[in-house]
């Protein structure tokens, strides 16, 4: 309504430019205008200005002489990074970690949402939902502290594997378990919260579909395959590719907790090394060019798989 | 969907109380029950520890239900002082975020969901870059330290009170709840922008709100690291930091100020059980209730986004 009072101020016929627009419509409602002011500024402030600062990822930074003053070594720090021995570690440990993460924690709330689909009765239902989504509540550190209470040499679990196999798995310190225990606690922490997105999917399917599917004999498992799943494939396909603007994270704030000194040969990921070199040693030029791959790579991975899923005749992100 | 299925069954069956209940029925029903029992036993059995006696859980004794009944432990964690200081601490971060989330987030949503407003693509991109493309740790620390915020209550609240995520969801409920002729009417009537703002949009809004300050109060509350990155003094820390001290690090002396301070009356283990239960009681307190909103509000906001 306002629009039309804004444009029927202006002569008709008459072409009117963007900025001339612009300022008819901020006098008309300013204050729509000036509420968007301080998200503009945070935005600038705390999300653009920082990202200004990856230039000292190519010099050698001082924090005396300030990013302007200090000396430009181009890609110096990048070199340095693969001519480290570790670099492969670090690296491979990320990629490994991610991978085995979206793999097994991607298709889980899917597979859950289709089973609370099923369910028949409105109060089991809730319940059950009120039940899952509860670790979706707290604190990964609280995760971790039950996971030391429980699966620690003192814990239920420990004693009844230890039990029932008739050997002792180290939770906690075995290299070869700190993955599994890693995925295992997202999975646990966020399955059930994933879940709302895709039973929202499923409040869209046609009912009819199903019966017209039951008068032609299908069972459940093909209703499921040749219904259900294809209502909410776009749904999974945007899901998946959002998913992947965050696959490198590999959660510092999870991962220190988990790790200690008989596992560090694979929980140290880029992530790791970013906050231990750069916050806790000062290499801040060093730190921020590793950090400054990464957050590529991950641009490059939301494009690519927008791409595909763009070949795959879904809308994807943008 | 539920309403629906049934009608579907008495379609099939003549009554859906008979309707036949098949094995995978019941697989689906138990594998959820299993699974439901996962997210439950292990509060139970913490719970169980805190308030059972030493003795008991130095055997192993104590598993879903408490041994030898007391609450040292929590009354340990009183008489130190330091957790309840910080959580108190805690619940003030907490609710001065909240509010001042609530506040950036309607601010930019509000406009943002009318479709009038010029510019609309361009703040559109703006927020959604930060979303795939961050600078990385180390130019936001320095960023922090030349804006002077290193060490002090704001480095937790301000850098995160504008969500894109939270935002995006805010614009798509008032676009698709709030009818445009609603507004345009108010509009008539002689009510200005903000009246219909404060009378109008927000009062309809209340399920997304209650929805997104539980998303900004439980984020705000289980986040620890931005503690460990920020900030060195001890009484500017959250409580879950607190919590990681106490746990990751049992060695620290943090753990044996707490226990020194229990004097020696409750194990290690027993007091970390009550340390845990006391952080998050309050969230799983709340969280059933405004189930019914987060559910609407994450449906509206991320099926349309």
């Amino acid at each position: 309504m306002t629009k039309t009072n804004a444009e029927s101020a202006v002569l008709p016929g008459k072409k009117v430019g963007y900025w001339k627009k612009l300022k008819l419509d901020f006098l008309k409602n300013p204050w729509l205008y000036l509420m968007l002011i301080p998200g503009l500024v945070y935005f600038l402030v705390f999300k653009y200005l920082p990202m200004w600062g990856i230039i000292i990822g190519f010099e050698d930074y001082s924090p005396f002489l300030g990013p302007f003053k200090s000396a430009w070594k181009g890609l110096y720090w990048f070199q340095r990074f693969f001519s480290t021995s570790k670099w492969m570690t670090y690296l491979s440990n990320t990629l490994i970690l991610s991978f085995m993460s979206i793999i097994f924690t991607f298709p889980a709330p899917i597979i859950l949402a289709l089973m609370l689909n099923e369910i028949r009765s409105i109060h089991y239902k809730k319940v059950t939902q009120t039940l899952l989504y509860m670790p979706h509540f707290i604190s990964i550190v609280i995760v971790v502290s039950i996971t030391y209470v429980i699966f620690g040499t003192d814990g239920i679990i420990y004693k009844l594997t230890t039990q029932l196999m008739g050997r002792s798995i180290d939770y906690l310190g075995d290299p070869g378990v700190f993955r599994w225990m890693i995925v295992g606690q997202n999975i646990w922490k966020e399955t059930g919260w994933g879940t709302i997105i895709f039973l929202a999917a499923l409040t869209n399917v046609d009912t009819q579909l199903y019966e017209a599917a039951m008068i032609d004999g299908a069972n459940r498992a093909q209703r499921l395959w040749h219904i259900t799943l294809p209502a909410i494939r776009s749904t999974i396909v945007l899901m998946l590719v959002l998913r992947m603007g965050s696959v490198l994270d590999t959660g510092y704030e999870h991962l220190i907790l988990m790790s200690n000194a008989l596992n560090r040969s694979v929980s140290q990921t880029l992530d790791v090394f970013v906050y231990e070199n750069g916050i806790k040693n000062g290499q801040l030029s060093y730190t921020t060019a590793v950090g400054l791959m990464k957050s590529l790579v991950s641009v490059v991975l939301v494009v690519t798989s927008n791409k595909i899923a763009h070949a795959l005749g879904e809308e994807g992100l943008y | 969907m539920a309403k629906k299925e049934k009608e579907f069954d008495t379609i099939n069956d003549g009554s859906h109380a008979i309707r036949k209940f098949s094995i995978g029925d019941f697989l689906v029903i138990f594998v959820l029950v299993v699974l439901c029992l996962t997210c439950v036993l292990p509060f139970i059995h913490l719970a169980a520890k805190s308030v059972s006696s030493n003795t008991a859980v130095m055997q192993k004794s104590v598993v879903l239900w408490p041994k030898g009944f007391n609450l040292e432990a929590y009354a340990s964690i009183f008489q130190d002082g330091t957790l309840v200081h910080s959580f108190l601490y805690s619940v003030e971060v907490v609710l001065i975020f909240t509010v001042m989330g609530m506040i950036a987030c309607t601010c930019a949503a509000y406009p943002l969901s009318k479709k009038r407003l010029k510019g609309r693509a361009f703040f559109t991109v703006l927020l959604m870059i930060p979303m795939y493309f961050n600078a990385g740790l180390i130019p936001t620390y320095l960023l922090y330290k030349d804006l002077n915020m290193l060490n002090t209550m704001w480095v937790l609240i301000l850098p995160l009170i504008y969500s894109s995520y939270n935002m995006l969801i805010m614009k798509n409920y008032f676009q698709s709840s709030i009818p445009d002729s609603l507004e345009e009417a108010a509009f008539l009537d002689g009510a200005s922008n903000f009246q219909i703002l404060f009378l109008i949009v927000l009062p309809l809004s209340l399920p997304i709100i209650a929805t997104l300050s539980l998303f900004y109060a439980v984020g705000r509350w289980n986040a620890y690291a931005d503690n460990k990155y920020y900030i060195t003094k001890e009484a500017l820390k959250m409580i879950q930091y607190k919590l990681y001290q106490l746990v990751a690090s049992a060695t620290e002396a943090q753990t044996a100020t707490l226990s020194e301070a229990a004097e020696v009356t409750s194990t290690p283990e027993v007091l970390q059980a009550a340390c845990i239960m006391f952080a998050t009681i309050p969230i799983i307190c709340i969280y059933p209730f405004l189930q019914k909103y987060f559910v609407k509000g994450v449906m509206v906001g991320a099926v349309k986004g």
